[in-house]
């Protein structure tokens, strides 16, 4: 029920009936290009307006409440009010990398949604490396923001930068870990491997308490790596006034910020993957009847619902804690998450062994 | 001699000049501060104040004494009642006049809801400081039931300009005892709600345990007052040492601490919280009857040069006037705590990482106008 | 010695550890906890409640000149507002008028309230012996023009009860 493969193929056999395999093969990739983009601009959008009537909630305010009702549409006013602001230009900035900066953001979260799997075929590309290109690519953006940071010719931009740069190049240790875990337990870095290991219960379930640790590291370390909550050093308003992003206006700053909010949601989404069944619906042992009224809910929506928890979640930590210090943030990377993650990456290469997982 | 910005040659040393200020996010006002920097380590800092800069004391030179009265307003506006009574004081002091039993405690009232309200304030700016944003609008949510009470007796939230020499402006409201109590038992249920926030968070300890130590020692050199005084154990409360209007009729504790850090000073406003509340309880339901106003033929203060001092939300606050036998003063000069406050951050923040001096600067609890006048 | 040492960083790393993840939940409770409860929302919607929100008695809005049913005020143009005004906010226009007994009177001809350079001290109320001057509620002080906000505060035809038609 519910496969989109049926579907995808009979898109391409018809392309390719009719076409030239190059000319299939390029529409299909624009399709999918603009399909991708369509998806970006409202997911990222949607998550903006979230966000703020999340965090209004928790202060006791009600959000954007002007613009359509209960103010949903006051993200596009937004984003209209930045397509039509002036782009400063900056004296004395390299003007080739800090007009390219905002682009290399946004391109490496675009390319990372390529390998997300939203259910079943419908996904753009499932890798047999999945996990590893999602690692590789969304870590591309810290280059971004160095080179930003640098281009702006701003001490507040330098200092955000390296920041990042420091940060971004810890945690990615411990995301990386933390998937490392779950590929163990999966045996495969293909995510639709992995989704398929998790039909009998998903392994956060499954993995006993290790998974779930590493569940927790996942987390902490991701929000580290989309620079946000209360590790949001690269910007870290009360002291360098916007970070990394200080000097930029308009369309180039909206890049920054919607590439924020799509890391995110790209991180939500992996760790929904891995540790909470993907688009598999709720299973509860073997009560049927449930099973099949489960079966029913649309795997999108299972896993948009599950990435929604997340990022809930994520939404939380931020709107909760105060930011933390440049070296006590690097701290809690070494002493703490990094040696808990090696004991945990051994606990689970030991279950796995002894198949004691479920 | 301390050493200057020209005894760094920058370009041998690595270091550069940031200037934070005067429009920063954490400097809460036009504020400057001239920072060198290594790295992100602090080598050397200099205060800038001046850009609001009103004249206030020139300006009062030319008005009556209840004329200036409202000008004290605009000078630590978050403590603008305690302002209005540091020169309501002397000003009845130099006139040899004592008012009324009831205006004493009507003053000593509004001053501890200006001292709970600008203490709320306060930690609502230090958690945004700190990056932990919901702080903000749960400090400004308690704070609405004092200005609340504020509208209802003075009419005016901010600057209320209720206290002039010789008694009050007014009488209070009706309805003023019945929301302070009313306001005293929400915000004891509302106070530990700070502490699970920040207080007790993890992060926010380790941002603020061991951050910018100040001696005993320096703090009395720097004559720094008020809480951040009492934080590093300096014994410094006017309330106690020199007891005015009603605070000679309650009992509460001066709260001190010895370490001398951010955390510290963050503590003992915490605790200040805690104790104003206790003294409004013991004053609320004792406001004896009495006239608001002396019947006073001319405010005017003899020949001669007059000091008082008050306990401000932010510490002493002196005011000192030289009068002419006129009706206004020949001189007045305002010993303001900020003033002395501020200049002691160099010494605390040297050494420290940019983001500690944010916040050692919350910690202090600056208000700029007053820093300026 | 040196293992019980040991053993006592290695118990401080683990209490550490959970010492900072109960404080972080004690925090996510707080925000979660009102996260969960609309009713805890303080924010008014402000052009909507216009019509039922209502100042305390005593704020500070505008001043006023108070004028009866009759359309008469009690100022008796003493000019003690004016001089008690830190700001000089208040000007009063006055003309000479010959009474009935043929002695000159001053008769106010415009109440002249720069609302601009009003701080709200309030002394000007207390001041009036005939207690003609009241603060209104009004609050939306907000104008295009600077001009706008210098007032004539006694309403065109109005006349002073002390002066006998």
């Amino acid at each position: 029920m519910y496969d989109f493969t049926p579907f995808i193929e009979s898109i391409t056999s018809y392309l390719n009936e009719n076409l030239s395999p190059f000319w299939a093969g390029l529409i299909s990739m624009v399709l999918l290009g603009v399909g991708i983009l369509l998806f970006y601009a409202v997911l990222g959008l949607y998550l903006v307006y979230a966000e703020r009537k999340i965090c209004a909630r928790m202060q006791n305010r009600m959000g954007p409440n002007r613009v359509g009702p209960g103010g949903i549409f006051q993200t596009i006013a937004d984003l209209i009010k930045l397509l039509l602001k002036e782009l400063i230009y900056i004296r004395n900035a390299d003007s080739l990398l800090f007009n390219i900066a905002p682009f290399i953001v946004i391109v490496a979260s675009i390319m990372a949604i390529g390998a997300i799997p939203f259910a079943k075929g419908l996904q753009a590309v499932d890798l047999n490396i999945g996990v590893l290109y999602i690692l590789a690519i969304s870590s591309m953006g810290v280059i971004g923001i160095l080179i930003a940071g640098w281009a702006s010719n701003s001490k507040y931009s330098v200092i955000g930068a390296m920041r990042s740069g420091a940060q971004v190049i810890s945690y990615e240790l411990s995301v990386g870990l933390a998937l490392l875990g779950i590929i163990t337990f999966a045996g495969s870095m293909q995510f639709s491997e992995i989704i398929a290991s998790q039909e009998d219960g998903w392994w956060i379930f499954k993995g006993h308490i290790p998974a779930m640790i590493a569940f927790v590291i996942f987390l902490i370390a991701g929000t580290a790596e989309t620079n946000r909550g209360p590790f949001d050093l690269a910007e870290a308003e009360s002291e360098l006034t916007a970070g990394f992003h200080t000097e930029y206006s308009g369309i180039k700053f909206a890049f920054f910020f919607l590439a924020e909010y799509m890391n995110m949601f790209i991180i939500a989404a992996v760790a929904t993957t891995l540790w909470l069944g993907g688009w598999l619906p709720f299973h509860l042992f073997r009560w049927g009847a449930f099973n099949t009224v489960m079966d029913f809910i649309p795997p999108v929506f299972w896993f948009f619902g599950k990435a929604a928890f997340v990022i809930y979640l994520m939404m939380w930590f931020k709107w909760t804690f105060p930011r933390l210090r440049i070296d006590q943030l690097l701290a809690l990377e070494w002493k703490y998450l990094l040696p808990i993650n090696l004991m945990n990456l051994i606990l689970i290469a030991f279950l796995t062994l002894m198949k004691w997982h479920f | 001699m301390e050493a200057t910005l020209l005894d760094f040659d920058l370009r041998d040393k690595e270091e550069y000049i940031i200037n934070m200020g005067p429009q920063h996010p954490s400097t809460h006002g036009v504020l400057r501060f001239e920072v060198c920097l290594q790295g992100e380590q602090i080598k050397y800092l200099r205060p800038h104040c001046g850009y609001i800069h009103r004249g206030i004391e020139k300006m009062s030179e030319a008005l009556t004494y209840p004329q200036l009265i409202h000008l004290t307003d605009r000078m630590d506006y978050l403590s603008a009642h305690i302002n209005n009574e540091a020169v309501a004081l002397c000003v009845e002091n130099a006139m040899g006049v004592e008012v009324s039993d009831r205006v004493k405690y009507i003053r000593t009232i509004l001053a501890e809801l200006s001292r709970i309200a600008s203490h709320q304030l306060w930690w609502c700016a230090f958690g945004m400081d700190l990056g932990a944003l919901t702080t903000f609008f749960y400090g400004l949510r308690d704070r609405e039931h004092i200005l609340d009470i504020f509208e209802e007796t003075t009419g005016s939230r901010l600057t209320q300009s209720f206290i002039t020499p010789g008694g009050l402006m007014a009488d209070v409201h009706p309805n003023f005892q019945k929301r302070i109590k009313e306001f005293i038992t929400y915000f004891r249920k509302k106070l530990p709600e700070y502490d699970q926030l920040l207080t007790g968070n993890i992060i926010f300890r380790e941002r603020t345990h061991g951050i910018g130590v100040m001696s005993k020692e320096v703090a009395i050199d720097y004559g720094v007052t008020g809480p951040s005084g009492r934080g590093s154990g300096f014994t410094c409360d006017i309330r106690k040492i020199a007891p005015y209007s009603a605070y000679p009729f309650v009992k509460f504790n001066e709260i001190t601490l010895s370490e001398g850090d951010t955390y510290s000073r963050y503590v003992v406003r915490i605790k200040e919280m805690w104790e104003s509340l206790n003294i409004l309880e013991q004053l609320v339901d004792n406001i004896p009857q009495g006239p608001t106003m002396l019947e006073l033929k001319a405010v005017k203060a003899p020949k001669g040069e007059y000091y008082q001092r008050v306990e401000t939300a932010r510490g002493e606050l002196g005011v000192y006037i030289v009068s002419d036998g006129g009706p206004s003063p020949a001189r007045i000069h305002y010993r303001t705590p900020n003033f002395s406050n501020l200049f002691v951050i160099n010494k605390l923040a040297k050494g420290h990482k940019i983001a500690d001096l944010v916040a050692i600067s919350g910690s202090l609890d600056l208000v700029i106008p007053d820093i300026d006048r | 010695m040196a293992l019980l040492k040991t053993i006592k960083a290695i118990g401080k790393y683990f209490y550490d550890i959970y010492d900072g993840v109960t404080s972080l939940a004690r925090g996510m409770k707080v925000t979660g906890s009102y996260f969960l409860k609309p009713s805890s929302i303080v924010t008014q919607k402000y052009p909507e409640n216009r019509a039922t929100l209502k100042m305390f008695d005593n704020f500070k809005g505008e001043l006023m000149l108070i004028h009866d049913e009759n359309n008469k005020h009690s100022c008796n143009v003493c000019n003690t507002c004016a001089r008690r005004c830190p700001n000089g906010s208040i000007e009063i226009i006055y003309k000479k008028v010959e009474g009935a007994d043929g002695r000159t009177k001053k008769v106010l001809d415009k109440y002249v309230y720069h609302l601009e350079t009003c701080s709200f001290c309030g002394l000007c109320v207390p001041s009036c012996d005939e207690f003609a001057l009241k603060f209104d509620e009004e609050f939306e002080h907000a104008v295009f023009d600077r001009g706008k906000l210098t007032k004539v505060l006694n309403k065109p035809g109005s006349s002073s009860k002390a002066t006998k038609e």
